[in-house]
């Protein structure tokens, strides 16, 4: 066991977290207030390789592993969970499917404009009547001609409408439950495809978040991913290592909440001294400061053993759940700690208490994750 | 990064666990009914070199790793927590010798800890003195060759069964710096003006005793003094830097044992017609105390790992992995309780023994509270 990051993921860390306050830092408070897409900061995530960091070299990728993309979305989280989220959307559930699951003409053909970030990407699998409960979906895939109609709606998906390709799945088998579920890549340029106009929500108002339509969406044969009734599998598979990314999010969110409350609570004089030096603050900062570094080792571990090939779908769950309901906690205290200030848009506090509680919500609610967990946990019972 | 356990530890987890589930777990009601230390379970021990782990080979020892040690305290507390300090406390009793001794006390000292033929014991706290450890009263003069103890310990665990005892007392006696004027001494049991006193009774742990030590008049060998005169507090805080990540796994242990049982009963026990573990109010606490166990896990590991790697912030790793680890087996415990109903808060199930028995992780070896003091004390600091 060494519990210490290498030489070249504190690499990654450094240059992460130098592209975050230098870039992402001065942008964060406009991007919400303006409720504003960050097209300039995913740009620069693109020129510094960011959007690639899951997809192989031979496709244009920077061929890094998941701690790596930990690290990375972690350090943007810090400041702007808006961007991180596109970020992790593009580079997990919206990009590994492709790696995971594409035949090698797919690869070609799509990783590499989504390597350099030329394509963003999106997945949609979530619909008005099948949340939770996904493998109820109702958007139907028939075949015609050698190509699939797809025709339903889909909601909740992140980063549509500045997505370049869709990972959308269908029931190809209607009626069938999961296995009857199949996974398709479509292009923004395809006529059938129709994105509706943002959600308006608590938070992370720079991720757009908007209902997608398809009718009579005509996709040819050649752009389902796996085989038919394998899209169910292709959407678990994404959202298990897109947890990692969601709980490196909360992470990250969290530890720039206790980062600012410990800032203040040096500075803040009250009663003739800081209030850090108060022992109501410093156990609020004790706590906060463990449950981040305990969110934080279970999020690195599940992401080593995804990188190891290890099963790793109870880790994913137990760090996504865990962190992200400490995110929660921690950035209520966080803003406790700044008082009435706190309270104010003026500063990241009220923001990161509204874009924590998505993260208990996305990429599976915590209720889905103990159901997760639990079904591993009886397992043979 | 690595996660992985080297075969030796691995090893070690596992033979403590299969001997713990077959000699240690059938005996833990009795021990804690009985409230009588186990020695049995000290000689068993003793058998499988358990009690050499936190000594390195050269003292006669087996490993001297904290993560190995780690392993070891968290599959014994898994069966019976009152098993699991005898060792915690041979190496809590150990480490000032360990860290601080000279390399002949270590000689004289540490292999006959290490084989288990004697006992150890760290006494430190005192009846005016417990969270503010500084504050003791115990005094040492020095006369000749010799330092002459006079006060009293209390809280100590294992204090008399213990047959070399660490005990810190003042130095210097007008001295109001605890950094300064506190020393810490190597006591043996049959030194004249060594006394026991009560056992304590007390809510769980009951296996383990729990003593007040009285020094009369005790006369103590110049050579036995620890370190440097007056240096005895900054070796009292450094050993339990590395002693919390011990009790940090004896909760991580106690949590685990209380959820293998509560998951065992909820696949069993049938109610509506079907086990109770079908239903999602059973299955998302079982999840919550899962989850809430690994993340102790990742936490107590590291302390572990920290420790062996002589990495900076071991004191605050320690810190951390002691006041969550206690804090979530606490709140296992009782959920673990809970989902036995009625059974749960029964002596027939053991359950209650373990919600008994983690109350003391969240007090001993530093309170929680000052586990956050610890904590926040560092991210405080201006740099």
């Amino acid at each position: 066991m060494e519990l210490a990051l290498s030489a070249e993921h504190e690499e990654i860390r450094r240059l992460a977290r130098e592209f975050a306050e230098r870039d992402v830092k001065p942008r964060a408070q406009a991007i919400d207030h303006n409720h504003e897409f960050p097209q300039d900061l995913i740009d620069k995530a693109a020129a510094l390789g960011l959007l690639g960091i899951l997809v192989p070299e031979a496709f244009g990728g920077a061929g890094l592993d998941h701690l790596s993309f930990a690290i990375v979305i972690e350090e943007v989280a810090r400041f702007c969970a808006s961007t991180a989220v596109i970020l992790d959307v593009h580079a997990s559930v919206g990009t590994e499917p492709i790696v995971l699951f594409g035949t090698p003409e797919q690869q070609r053909r799509w990783l590499p404009p989504l390597a350099s970030g030329k394509a963003l990407a999106a997945f949609a699998l979530t619909e008005p009547d099948a949340g939770s409960d996904a493998a109820h979906l109702q958007t139907v895939a028939t075949r015609r001609n050698g190509a699939y109609v797809l025709t339903g709606t889909k909601i909740f998906i992140t980063n549509a409408g500045h997505a370049g390709l869709y990972i959308v799945m269908a029931a190809t088998a209607p009626g069938t439950g999961a296995a009857g579920i199949s996974a398709f890549v479509i292009e923004a340029t395809n006529p059938g495809l129709d994105v509706g106009p943002p959600l308006k929500k608590m938070g992370l108002n720079g991720s757009a978040i908007t209902e997608l339509h398809l009718d009579r969406c005509v996709v040819p044969e050649s752009d389902r991913l796996g085989a038919e009734g394998d899209g169910f599998r292709v959407a678990m598979r994404a959202l298990d290592s897109g947890r990692i990314g969601i709980s490196a999010q909360a992470i990250g969110l969290a530890q720039g909440a206790l980062d600012d409350a410990v800032g203040y609570a040096r500075e803040r004089k009250q009663f003739g001294k800081p209030i850090g030096e108060l022992q109501t603050i410093q156990n609020k900062i004790a706590d906060m400061a463990v449950k981040i570094r305990a969110a934080r080792w279970m999020t690195w571990r599940a992401a080593a053993r995804c990188d190891a090939s290890e099963p790793f779908t109870t880790d994913a769950a137990m760090a996504k759940l865990f962190s992200t309901d400490m995110a929660m906690e921690v950035s209520l205290e966080a803003l406790q700690v700044l008082g009435g200030y706190g309270y104010l848009e003026e500063y990241p506090m009220a923001r990161r208490v509204r874009d924590a509680k998505a993260c208990q919500i996305y990429e599976g609610t915590n209720q889905i994750q103990r159901l997760v967990i639990a079904r591993e946990l009886l397992k043979g019972s | 990064m690595n996660f992985q356990l080297s075969d030796e530890q691995r090893q070690i987890k596992e033979m403590v666990h299969d001997l713990c589930l077959e000699r240690v777990e059938p005996r833990a009601a009795e021990i804690d009914e009985a409230g009588e230390f186990p020695w049995d379970i000290k000689k068993l021990f003793q058998e499988h070199d358990i009690l050499g782990i936190p000594f390195p080979p050269g003292y006669d020892g087996v490993s001297g790793s904290a993560l190995t040690l780690v392993l070891a305290m968290e599959e014994i507390a898994r069966f019976c927590v009152t098993s699991s300090l005898i060792l915690g406390v041979q190496s809590l009793g150990s480490l000032p010798i360990t860290l601080g001794g000279t390399e002949e006390q270590k000689r004289a000292f540490l292999p006959p800890l290490a084989r288990g033929e004697r006992l150890a014991a760290y006494a430190l706290t005192e009846p005016g003195s417990g969270s503010d450890a500084g504050g003791m009263r115990t005094r040492a003069i020095k006369h000749g060759d010799t330092y002459v103890l006079n006060g009293s310990k209390t809280f100590i665990t294992g204090g008399s069964v213990a047959d070399t005892i660490v005990v810190f007392a003042r130095t210097d006696q007008d001295g109001d710096t605890p950094a300064r004027h506190i020393s810490a001494f190597i006591v043996e049991k049959d030194m004249p003006g060594f006394k026991v006193g009560k056992l304590e009774k007390k809510l769980g742990i009951r296996g383990s005793p729990t003593a007040q030590l009285f020094f009369e008049d005790m006369a103590v060998p110049v050579r036995n003094l620890l370190g440097q005169e007056g240096k005895g507090f900054q070796l009292a805080m450094r050993v339990l830097d590395h002693s919390r990540p011990g009790i940090a796994a004896q909760a991580l242990g106690i949590a685990e044992g209380a959820f293998d049982v509560a998951r065992r009963y909820a696949r069993e026990r049938r109610q509506f017609g079907k086990p109770i573990a079908e239903f999602e109010g059973i299955q998302f606490m079982l999840a919550d105390m899962a989850t809430q166990i690994e993340a102790a896990r990742m936490l107590v590991y590291a302390s572990g790992d920290a420790l062996d790697r002589h990495l900076q912030d071991v004191r605050v790793s320690s810190s951390m992995a002691k006041l969550f680890a206690s804090d979530v087996a606490m709140r296992v415990t009782t959920d673990a309780v809970q989902v036995l109903g009625g059974y749960g808060y029964l002596r027939d199930f053991p359950v209650e023994r373990m919600m008994r028995d983690a109350k003391i992780t969240q007090i001993y070896e530093g309170t929680n509270e000052i586990q956050r003091f610890v904590i926040a004390r560092e991210l405080l600091k201006t740099t």
